[in-house]
């Protein structure tokens, strides 16, 4: 019966997002245009035949796309949840037998399902405009994003829990998340920054995001990225347990 | 009669403001009662403590014999709520928020079809919710809070800030809640309203409560003066009013007289010396006492200041 409500309002949710003027656009558009542009410009760069291009065309641009993705999710988790929070809808659902983690499950899912319909835009994009000629495990690779996406969310609830207002939501959340992709590994690695900024990226969870969604790229089996796993699922779990003690209804 | 919702001593806080302080009432099977005051007295406070969405420092609440807090989701099932200053989703339509509220309960829904139909929204039923009027929005959260069949439902300021004539339709609305047997606890700051929708009041203000009672029993209890205003230019009228056994006092200005004094006998009193005397009067108005001028006599002030 619970199920029954979880998916009524999962559908419902996912219409409404569609039907906001810029929700589809900014979450699914976004992450795949920088993918196309960037792709095109370093896909000249790869003509004059720079192996740094060629790298980063190969593992860094797909997963700067997928970072991307999961950070985008966030962002509209954390602005919807506000919205919602300041317009009363929060407290409203919760004045129904709905179980108040039901309501939080139904947003982190359509946010999920929006992650995987962006990837899977990408990854049909990348066939037909892309020089990727690899065999890429597809699908350990949208594991691995759903996994980060996961644990990406859970801070994103967290900066929810604790955002003033639903203006402010959407900035915050950006200035939070944004600097941690300059740190994450993804441009330069983690092992070649400064030491004070190595200890940042040791405690951004993004950092082990990238590690993950480009080992996995590359070919690597799971087993050597268990430690990315448990560093996610920890993010995870200690987000969620933070928010579920400051999080805010109204 | 058996009460369906019983508050006895609640008291809650936030911070260092005291929201309500020994609260206590008892609310009736099948009646209306408005939980009535200005803005920040302490109604939503009370009222969202009954529903289980706050819970209070010290008291106890049952509502059909369940308590709010421990049987929070067993009490949802049988409640109906409107909240004051809730929204729904911008883009939600009115059907999708029906049907989403009728699968959120065990017990099955009533046809939100018909429901929609009772409360004159068939023609928005594919309407976002952001583009509807501030009354089919109230209708729209009636429609919600009926849409499990409730045993109580709760209305929190349902009519504020709608225009007079919205305002009557959604009374008669709530009346028919109550013809469906069901028990409608309301908050509302406007007097009127009290007046003429609840079958009992609870004045409250600055979190607790001064009195309750039916509206008109406050009214002759707290406020027994009658007034008649009468326009005549007979010469003697001043004098034979001022006679009326009762007649505390007789204001004269022009051929305008004011006649004030105590009791329901009054206005019989006036029509009869006025008939006895041959006084031929060209105006007559009686001014009765309403729930108004109870606040006003309870308190010191008006309830919009």
């Amino acid at each position: 019966m619970m199920l029954r409500g979880l998916w009524k309002l999962t559908w419902i949710e996912i219409k409404i997002f569609l039907r906001e003027p810029l929700g589809a656009f900014g979450t699914i558009g976004f992450p795949v245009l920088v993918f196309l542009v960037l792709g095109r410009v370093a896909g000249r760069g790869l003509a004059s035949s720079s192996f740094a291009a060629s790298g980063f065309i190969r593992v860094g641009l797909p997963v700067l796309a997928s970072v991307l993705i999961a950070i985008s999710s966030v962002l509209s988790l954390v602005t919807i949840i506000s919205i919602y929070r300041e317009g009363g809808i929060l407290k409203r659902l919760r004045a129904t037998p709905l179980r108040p983690q039901t309501i939080l499950t139904a947003h982190v899912i359509v946010k999920l399902m929006l992650t995987a319909a962006t990837l899977a835009l990408m990854v049909l994009a990348g066939k037909r405009y892309y020089p990727v000629g690899l065999h890429v495990p597809f699908f350990s690779f949208a594991i691995a994003l759903l996994i980060s996406t996961w644990s990406i969310l859970s801070i994103g609830f967290l900066i929810a829990s604790i955002v003033p207002t639903a203006r402010f939501a959407q900035p915050i959340g950006a200035v939070i998340l944004y600097p941690m992709i300059a740190v994450s590994g993804l441009f330069v690695p983690v092992e070649s920054l400064p030491p004070a900024l190595h200890a940042v990226a040791r405690v951004v969870p993004l950092t082990y995001s990238v590690s993950l969604l480009e080992g996995i790229w590359k070919g690597d089996g799971w087993s050597a990225h268990a430690g990315d796993v448990a560093a996610l699922a920890v993010v995870f779990v200690v987000c969620t347990a933070l928010s579920a003690k400051v999080f805010r209804w109204e | 009669m058996r009460p369906v919702i019983q508050v006895s001593r609640v008291r809650k806080t936030y911070g260092s403001t005291v929201a309500v302080d020994e609260v206590s009432f008892e609310v009736y099977d099948g009646e209306i009662f408005g939980l009535i005051g200005p803005n920040g007295a302490g109604k939503t406070t009370t009222m969202e403590c009954i529903e289980g969405l706050r819970t209070p420092d010290r008291g106890g609440i049952s509502v059909l014999g369940l308590d709010p807090f421990n049987d929070v989701y067993k009490l949802q099932e049988r409640i109906g709520v409107q909240l004051q200053q809730a929204q729904l989703q911008k883009r939600i339509k009115v059907w999708e928020a029906v049907d989403l509220w009728a699968s959120l309960y065990q017990k099955k829904a009533i046809d939100g079809e018909r429901l929609l139909e009772q409360l004159g929204l068939t023609d928005k039923w594919d309407a976002w919710f952001m583009n509807l009027s501030g009354g089919q929005k109230q209708r729209l959260f009636i429609a919600l809070a009926l849409i499990n069949d409730p045993e109580v439902v709760f209305l929190d300021e349902l009519t504020t800030g709608l225009d007079p004539q919205s305002r009557r339709a959604i009374w008669d609305l709530v009346r028919g809640i109550r013809e469906r047997g069901k028990t409608v606890f309301l908050t509302t700051h406007l007097m009127e309203e009290a007046e003429r929708l609840c079958d009992r009041v609870a004045i409250i203000e600055h979190g607790r409560i001064i009195d309750i009672d039916r509206p008109e029993s406050l009214v002759s209890r707290h406020c027994p003066e009658r007034t008649v205003v009468l326009d005549t230019d007979d010469p003697l009228a001043d004098e034979r009013l001022r006679a009326i056994p009762g007649v505390e006092a007789v204001i004269c200005s022009d051929s305008q007289f004011t006649i004030r004094g105590l009791g329901d006998d009054l206005v019989t009193e006036v029509i009869h010396c006025l008939s006895e005397n041959r006084i031929r009067v060209t105006d007559f108005r009686t001014i009765l006492p309403n729930l108004e001028d109870v606040f006003l006599k309870l308190t010191g002030h008006s309830i919009r200041d």
